[in-house]
This record gives C-alpha cells, structure tokens and sequence, in this order.
C-alpha cells in the first residue's frame, strides 16, 4: 500500500513537472516566435521558428473555431479574438494567459492601433466593433453598427489599423465602411461610407496604410477607400471579374489578409470561382486570371514577392498551390492532408509555415526549394501568427 | 425546377414517414462520424464549430429546433438562394441530410 501510494506521488509529481504550464519565463527575444492556435481544443502553442519547437502550450481560450491574433508592438503580449467572443491577452515570454475576457457574443478578428494602445474587435453579436485598452483590456469605446430589424445590428467584417490611430471596418449585412478615428479617445470620430457594394466579406489594408479594400459576396468585384483621400469616398475596383460566368457555390469565406503583391501586380483570391485574381495595381484593372484547383482561401505572397501560395476551400482544402509570379504559372502542387487551413511566411521570406489540420501538425517549407524543412505537432492547428506582425500595418 | 419538386416531396411527405425513413436510413457508424466531423469542420466554417454561428446563423437546437426536419434537411441539400449557404448535395444523400437534420434539431455535442 505504501509503496503504490508512492509511486503513485511519484507519477504526479513527474506529470506535474513536466507540464509545460509549470514552464518559467522564458530570457530571450520574441521575435521569431509565433502563435499557433489549436481550433478544437481552444489552446494556442508558442513555437520558437529558429529552433522549430514548441515552447509553451495554453489552454482555456474559448472556442477557437475561428480566431486570429495581434501582438503588442514589443512583441511580447499576444491578443487571440476567438469565435466566442473570448479576448484573450497571452505572454509569449512565460507562456501564460495575462487576462481574458468575454467582450462579445460572437466574433470575426480584431486589430491593434498604430502606437499600440487600443485593440478593437469586429464583432458579429452584437454586431459592431468594441475597442479596448491594450493594458488591462478595459473597455474604451462600444460602437453598434447600423441595425438591420429592433434586436440586431449589422455584422462587422475586415477590421483593420489605419495611420493615424485610426480602424477600418466592413459591414456585411448593410453594405457599409466604416473609419473609426480614436486619436482622442474621449472623442472618438466615426466616418461611415453606404452603399460600397453587397455584403462585404472581408478587408484588407495596403502595408503604406493607404488603401483599404473589401472584398464583396454579393457582386463580383471589390470596394476601394483611399485613406489619403476618404473625402473621394469608396471607388468600386476589379468591378464584374466574374461577370455571366456561373459563381460555384462557396464551401469557405475567402479571406483578405496582408496584401499579396508582386512589383505592381497584386493577387486576390476569386469569390465562387477557382480563380486567383491578377491586377495591376496602377489603375487597380484586372490584368489577368490564374487557373488553380479550386476556390482559394489565402492568396499571399512571398515577402520577397517571388511567389504566391495559395490555399482553398472545402473539398480541396487538401491542396497548396505555388505560383510563379513573373509567368504566373503554377510550379507547384503539394497535397498536404484534409484542412490546409492557413499559411504564414517568415518576416524575410526564407520559410513558410502550414497548418494542416487533420495531420494535426504545422509544416515549414523552404521558399526557394520548396522542400519542407520540418514538422511539428499540433491539435487540429488553424492559424499560424509570427510576432513580425506586431511592426506591419494591418495584420 | 428540380429543387421546387423536391421541396413540394419533402412538404408533401408526412411525419409518420419522414420519421420511418430517418429509422430507416440512418447511416453507418463510420458515415456518421464523418458527417458529424463535416459539420463541425466545414458547417463550421461558417456556422462556428460548436454551430453557435458566425457569419451564419447559429444550428444549435435553441436556433433551429422549431425547424422540420423536412425545412433543415432541404435547406442543407440545396443551401439558401441569396445567401451564402451553399448546397450539400455533392457531399451527402438525402438520408444523410434527414439524419443530420435529426442530429441538428437534437443537439451536437
């Protein structure tokens, strides 16, 4: 008896010991380190990408079946919206949660402002953008959006930092931007664009900050405000890319995130159609369309612009594609495993990580052999976020 | 055309029968794990994981539990024109649908 109750003591005191979430604080830098956010166990991995290990995991983040990730501009202090409404505050150095709390019923992203003091989440229920303070996650300002009948607003897509402590949003079900200045924060400006185009599914912001762009379900083309002059308001670009060819119907959201761009060329992801979208960025026209297996999700670029991987929605979500971005032809199709579901490219550009959510692992690829160069375990992984995001506008 | 048809089957069909060809056709344990895993995966997608919703409404019985099983099996095979809501029907049968209409409609863990 006394000696199972050892050893009994001893197999706790062994599992204790070698949890991570007894881990001490880590002395290092940040910033090759990122977030990989494990959707079905609503736990997050800190991975250290020069070593390629797992640092911490960490667990209790809600429901993280969709959920992307900002970091404080010293890199250290990772902010995870989840699906749930869940705002979670994580120090990547001891690989602990800091503070959470539950800001909405149901949310899509969120941003940090330009000097780091305000993040702002784009909630669905109740549907409007709500900004905190990236210290103690007190609330700052609550902002509705239009209401579509007596309960309910419109939901809040594509929220992303702007110059000049400002964000910019979509509205999905009103057809709205919206630019939500907060340099006073006592008195917070709101500049709100109608009719930019039917439902707005998602937005992105170019790296200078200039050009906020939406992407539409409800039409083909996007919605463009240039942020140097918002007084010319929303200017319809890539209008009718798609026009009197069926739309298939759409298995996953398209997102818009970063800005794939190679020399003045940009590539978008087409809606309902197994397409990526080549424009030239001097008079945002449509230059040319690049066939590819099936509906993209992610269309990004390469840091260095060399390359676009993409991505894609159910069934093919097996599937990464590598193009070329001078032939713009494909010279790589890689079958990862079921839920290739994001991709992230180191700040240089010289690897990019994958998810691949049924192999539960994360992959990383070398970029200019596109051999991979390592594997590391992950449950269920989704979204990949290096803390080079905390110095580029927009992400 | 063809969808009109098969929601005026679905409407014309009773209870009593509808209910017998859920019995009936009730999937295997392997298919059901896969459309349960579909659900939570690709539904997901939009619907939220734990179908709380998201950019679609959320599934969860409090949400749709008023809903036919006829009405939700319908609208996972065809979708819903003038939203996002795509049809199914590449990807499951009929029964398939009816039965995770049931699932729906009773709750998913």
């Amino acid at each position: 008896m006394r000696a199972s109750m050892k050893s009994l003591f001893l197999i706790v005191w062994l599992l204790v010991m070698s949890s991570p979430a007894v881990a001490e604080c880590q002395l290092r830098g940040t910033g090759d380190l990122a977030l990989v956010i494990e959707r079905a166990t609503g736990s997050a991995q800190v991975i250290d990408t020069t070593h390629r290990r797992s640092l911490f995991h960490i667990d209790g983040l809600g429901d993280l079946s969709h959920a992307s990730v900002v970091y404080s501009r010293d890199e250290r202090y990772a902010y995870v919206f989840g699906r749930d409404g869940g705002l979670s505050k994580i120090d990547m150095l001891c690989g602990t949660l800091v503070k959470r709390i539950v800001q909405g019923g149901n949310s899509i992203g969120g941003a940090i402002s330009q000097d780091g003091r305000f993040i702002a989440v784009s909630n669905y229920v109740p549907g409007g953008v709500k900004v905190f303070s990236a210290d103690d996650l007190s609330l700052v300002l609550d902002l509705p959006a239009t209401a579509i009948d007596a309960d309910k607003n419109s939901k809040t897509v594509g929220l992303v930092d702007a110059p000049g402590e400002r964000f910019v949003f979509s509205l999905y079900d009103t057809g709205e931007i919206w630019l939500l200045d907060m340099l006073d924060p006592a008195k917070p400006k709101v500049t709100k664009f109608t009719d930019v185009g039917r439902q707005p599914y998602d937005g992105l912001i170019t790296p200078d900050g200039r050009y906020y762009i939406a992407g539409l379900f409800g039409e083909d083309g996007l919605a463009m405000l240039d942020l140097w002059h918002p007084e010319k308001g929303v200017t319809r670009i890539m209008d009718h890319y798609g026009r009197g060819e069926r739309k298939l119907p759409v298995y996953k959201m398209p997102h818009l995130e970063g800005w794939a761009m190679a020399g003045d060329t940009a590539f978008l992801p087409a809606v309902g159609h197994h397409e990526v979208l080549v424009a030239d960025r001097n008079g945002w026209k449509e230059k040319a369309r690049i066939a590819v297996h099936g509906q993209p999700v992610f269309v990004m670029a390469q840091p260095d612009g060399r390359r676009i991987w993409v991505n894609f929605a159910f069934p093919d979500n097996d599937t990464v594609q590598v193009i070329d971005t001078e032939s713009l032809k494909i010279i790589k199709t890689m079958k990862l495993g079921k839920g290739v579901l994001h991709m992230e490219f180191a700040p240089r550009g010289e690897a990019v990580w994958v998810s691949v959510r049924d192999r539960n692992h994360i992959l990383m690829f070398d970029t200019r052999t596109l051999k991979q160069l390592a594997e590391l375990p992950a449950t269920k992984p989704s979204g990949i976020f290096l803390t080079a995001r905390a110095h580029k506008t927009g992400l | 055309m063809k969808q009109i048809m098969q929601w005026l089957i679905l409407a014309a069909l009773g209870n009593s029968v509808a209910i017998g060809a859920i019995i009936a056709a009730q999937p295997d344990a392997a298919r059901r794990a896969e459309l349960i895993d579909l659900l939570k995966q690709d539904c997901g997608a939009c619907h939220g994981m734990r179908l709380k919703g998201g950019l679609g409404p959320a599934l969860t019985p409090d949400a749709i539990g008023r809903l036919s099983i006829e009405t939700i099996s319908a609208t996972i095979l065809h979708g819903r024109p003038g939203t996002p809501m795509p049809p199914w029907q590449p990807f499951m049968s009929q029964d398939e649908a009816v039965w995770l209409a049931g699932q729906l409609k009773a709750g998913v863990d």
